[in-house]
């Protein structure tokens, strides 16, 4: 197990460097000048000049792209374009924001999900399943952010219960809590939606399947049949595509702490594209495509869990 | 008397008999066609500003309202449809083209050739498509022609997926090995034996993708990345409609409809057609 994941990591290493090359290029082609945009329009030329070389935007195409690679090896993300303070300061301050929210709104997706999905298939073309079929339509549908419109509207505006923007004080729970319940039900539901309607197919699939009806005929009940053998087996097609579905979910996050001024890497990133501030778009581009990768990785992990003909050699 | 059905018709049947689908094709549909004749059927001009009616409720002139400048919701939504449907099928078919051809390239040549592509494949999915979206559209620039362009690119590694997966089983099957020993060009090999065996299975993805597809340049238009203004898409309409939420909030909430209608309408179709294509999920 434990080489396992060494060498998944290992393999994962060429990918995640032409991933960090591909980020180096998109920063370096976006369009228009940093140093210009960092100063204004009206800066002279000498302190445009004097920025460039301060952040080493002077140096060859080639010099920067090594100096981006040794600098991440070392930890160091460089500082941000525009304030000038270290990005990694800022990254840190900010990932807590975005992790809270898609942690929870994954959490939330299973913990609702799952049960959902199994009654829907148990109970098949019953209320409950006609039901769940709907909802979970809907939240395949639903643009992460119009939810959070809508639920913000609901909420905030009109009942009043939470507070429109912001992402509450880390070290106060409850005042965190308030600000973080509106976008994690915004893309908890979303994530419910798509869980539900995976864990009914999965285990309708296999319900008709010859060793159900086997596990039936020997007289064993419905119950054990559904938790004992179906359930099961249905785990490992959930666990393969929660991952894919998680990764979804870190996009949306994005929208949604647009939508709600939530301080998060989404909200850095577009603030930094729009800023054209390569140091912190380039880390928060590196810092999501890691969690996609760790995300990837734990999947495979769980996978062998879950699916006993699976061994890590 | 009986009459054996040929496989169109009980294809047909099926899709008949599926409702959601039938509604989402017959919604489809609809919105294209409201796309098309979207001048004509739009009460108001989109772009013609009125101070005096400035974010007006109901009316029986205004059905659903005027904006922040006057501009009839209605109209705006109606024209809409156009940018979000020629982005979302246009992207998806260019990302579907491309896509394929690499993943049947892939399929069919493996080592080198394969390893080369599909390691490419996972590097653009190492970024949740919606971040590839922005970073690409910011390096473009946000036109009709680049949105088609950046989401076409996005959609391209999902279709070479799932084109490679299908050439792996197919390469060995009987027919292909047929169509080798005879001496076809591969060209005519990927192109008239393999490719009409994987189309169905592609076409179901495309369907569900277009409401993806949208619901990125929604994404990306409430952002700030998408058609520039006054051009009414849904997506800046809903970004305008958050400003005056308090006092208006039809604006958004209307918009926002349209897109999930739309999005629904493809996904029910969607899901029909795959039941179609693959009669042991119908129902699943």
């Amino acid at each position: 197990m434990f080489n396992y994941i060494i060498r998944r990591i290992l393999q994962s290493i060429p990918i995640l460097f032409i991933v960090l090359t591909l980020v180096f290029v998109f920063v370096r082609v976006l369009p228009g000048d940093p140093a210009v945009a960092a100063l204004g329009d009206y800066a002279s030329k000498e302190a445009v000049q004097a920025l460039r070389v301060k952040f080493g935007l002077d140096a060859p195409l080639w010099v920067q792209y090594f100096r981006f690679l040794g600098d991440l090896f070392k930890g160091d993300l460089g500082a941000s374009l525009i304030t000038g303070y270290p990005v990694a300061s800022q990254v840190i301050r900010v990932l807590p924001y975005t992790l809270e929210l898609t942690v929870c709104a994954i959490l939330f997706g299973y913990v609702f999900g799952i049960p959902l999905g199994i009654s829907a298939a148990v109970k098949r073309n019953s209320f409950i399943d006609y039901f769940n079929r709907v909802f979970s339509l809907l939240g395949l549908s639903v643009p992460a952010f119009y939810l959070g419109i809508l639920l913000m509207y609901l909420f905030s505006i009109k009942l009043m219960w939470f507070p429109v923007v912001g992402g509450g004080d880390l070290s106060d729970p409850l005042d965190n809590l308030r600000h973080l319940f509106l976008p994690g039900l915004t893309l908890g539901l979303i994530m419910t939606a798509y869980i539900t309607r995976m864990t009914r197919s999965s285990l309708l699939e296999i319900l008709q399947d010859d060793y159900v009806r086997t596990a039936r005929s020997k007289g064993i009940t419905d119950r054990r049949v559904l938790y004992k053998h179906a359930l099961r087996n249905a785990l490992i097609p959930i666990v393969a595509l929660g991952g894919l579905y998680a990764v979804v979910l870190i996009g949306s996050s994005v929208m949604v702490e647009i939508v709600f001024s939530r301080p998060g890497l989404g909200s850095l990133m577009v603030g930094a594209i729009k800023q054209r501030d390569y140091n912190t778009l380039q880390s928060v581009m590196v810092i999501y495509a890691g969690m996609v990768v760790i995300i990837n990785l734990m999947t495979d992990l769980v996978y062998g869990l879950v699916d006993p003909r699976i061994t890590y050699k | 008397m009986y009459r054996e059905l040929s496989v169109q018709q009980k294809m047909w049947l099926t899709f008949r008999r599926n409702r959601p689908a039938l509604i989402g094709a017959v919604v489809t549909i609809l919105i294209m066609l409201i796309a098309i004749f979207a001048p004509w059927i739009a009460p108001h001009d989109p772009l013609v500003q009125d101070p005096a009616i400035r974010l007006e409720g109901m009316t029986s002139d205004h059905m659903l309202g005027t904006d922040d400048f006057g501009r009839d919701v209605l109209s705006r939504i109606i024209h809409g449809s156009r940018v979000s449907l020629v982005i979302g099928l246009a992207s998806v078919l260019l990302g579907m083209v491309a896509g394929t051809m690499l993943g049947m390239i892939a399929g069919y040549y493996r080592g080198k050739v394969e390893t080369l592509i599909m390691r490419g494949v996972d590097v653009m999915m190492c970024f949740p498509d919606l971040i590839l979206a922005i970073v690409i559209t910011a390096v473009l620039g946000a036109n009709l022609v680049n949105l088609v362009l950046t989401l076409g690119l996005v959609m391209m590694p999902r279709f070479a997926r799932l084109a490679h997966g299908q050439l792996l089983s197919l390469t060995e099957s009987e027919y292909v090995l047929a169509a080798r020993s005879i001496g076809f060009h591969v060209p005519r090999i990927l192109g008239r034996h393999i490719f009409p065996n994987i189309f169905g299975e592609l076409f179901v993805a495309a369907t569900l993708w277009v409401g993806v597809a949208i619901r990125l340049e929604a994404n990306l238009a409430f952002v700030g990345l998408g058609i520039s203004p006054p051009t009414p898409t849904w997506g800046n309409m809903i970004r305008e409609g958050v400003d005056v939420m308090i006092n208006a909030p039809w604006i958004s909430i209307y918009s926002g409809l349209a897109i999930l209608i739309t999005i629904l309408a493809f996904n029910m179709l969607g899901d029909g057609l795959r039941d179609i294509a693959d009669p042991k999920l119908r129902g699943i």
